[in-house]
């Protein structure tokens, strides 16, 4: 998880079937990034950052500790690629509804999103006007 | 003993660990070099606890472009044993066994899947085989999946999947090089109590 501001970038590299979510707060200037791995936490695992229902609450508390409001905050989200086709756990597509899940829980709108299908993708977010461009291998860039 | 964390194995299991790696290699390495005709040189087998999110990393960064063939293991033994080949290295078997060139990982054909498919089903099949001989363990193993992309993203399944039970993974990692500076990895990543299993049937637990 990172959290900037002013002209800073923030970069999550080669999201599989993790899933990174960028959330701003265009009046604070506050910009931060979780890089989700699975779903739900399991107990007894106390990684907060690994699992999509504890990372974007803390992401969003820490943000919060930093002047922003949730009331101002959107949220691009990405990743949650299927990489292998046999995979019999669907780990993509479970990520994907668990921080979309959490996201509205906390209120938090989604303004835009690039999730699925079977490649890798690379997020930058940038603090100074809450660009995201994604970055894949056969697709170019991407601004959502 | 039970390996609750894998951080906890002795230097003298990481030992037998890396040598069964060893033995597993070489015999991968000698079918590599028949199928291409080459000469085929193996590393030292590098025995790895990595964290989780740093497993791309011993692959040439996150965004490094390879083709990840993946396997899951089954019976005695239980976990993923992965195939992750190089721009080059795809090249110099497209070249070797199609004789023709490929133009980068995004464009690769059917066909060009199908025998880094197979190349890697031979290469992880004599992998095992001389494991499970070594071993007396049973080991069965599921038929191969493809993806090619970035490492990071390649990796993104192996990594989740071992990221439910810990933060640590064990790699047994082996490159392979032939004479022309091309590079493959072979990783595998056994679970806990599989480990457990490798270390009694071989008297080191």
């Amino acid at each position: 998880m990172k959290i900037a501001s002013g002209d800073d970038v923030l970069i999550t590299y080669a999201l599989g079937s993790c899933v990174g979510t960028c959330i701003y707060d265009r009046g604070a200037n506050i910009i931060g990034l979780s890089h989700i791995l699975l779903p739900n936490k399991n107990a007894g695992d106390n990684n907060l950052y690994k699992f999509a229902d504890t990372a974007i609450k803390e992401l969003v508390r820490s943000m919060t500790a930093k002047g922003a409001l949730v009331s101002r905050m959107q949220a691009k989200i990405a990743g949650g690629a299927q990489m292998f086709t046999n995979a019999t756990i669907k780990i993509g597509e479970n990520n994907q509804k668990a921080v979309i899940e959490q996201l509205n829980k906390l209120g938090i709108r989604i303004i835009a999103a690039d999730l699925g299908e079977n490649y890798g993708r690379t997020m930058e977010c940038h603090a100074k006007d809450g660009r995201v461009i994604i970055k894949s291998f056969n697709r170019g860039l991407r601004d959502i | 003993m039970a390996v609750k964390k894998i951080e906890n194995l002795s230097s003298y299991q990481l030992d037998v660990l890396r040598e069964v790696g060893n033995i597993g290699a070489g015999h991968a390495a000698t079918a590599l070099a028949t199928l291409l005709s080459d000469r085929v040189s193996m590393s030292v087998p590098k025995l790895e606890i990595v964290d989780i999110k740093d497993a791309a990393m011993v692959l040439g960064g996150p965004e490094n472009p390879v083709v990840g063939i993946l396997m899951t293991l089954s019976e005695d033994i239980k976990g993923i044993i992965m195939l992750v080949y190089e721009e080059k290295f795809l090249n110099v078997v497209i070249r070797t066994l199609l004789g023709k060139n490929i133009d980068g990982l995004n464009n690769l054909s059917e066909m060009d899947l199908s025998v880094f498919m197979e190349v890697g089903n031979i290469m992880v099949g004599t992998y095992l085989n001389a494991l499970s001989e070594l071993t007396k363990l049973n080991i069965g193993v599921s038929p191969p999946d493809i993806c090619a992309d970035m490492a990071g993203a390649v990796m993104s399944y192996p990594v989740s999947i071992f990221g439910m039970g810990g933060d640590k993974v064990l790699m047994i990692q082996e490159h392979f090089s032939g004479s022309e500076q091309i590079t493959s990895h072979l990783i595998m990543m056994p679970e806990n109590e599989s480990l457990e299993k490798i270390l009694r049937s071989l008297g080191a637990d």
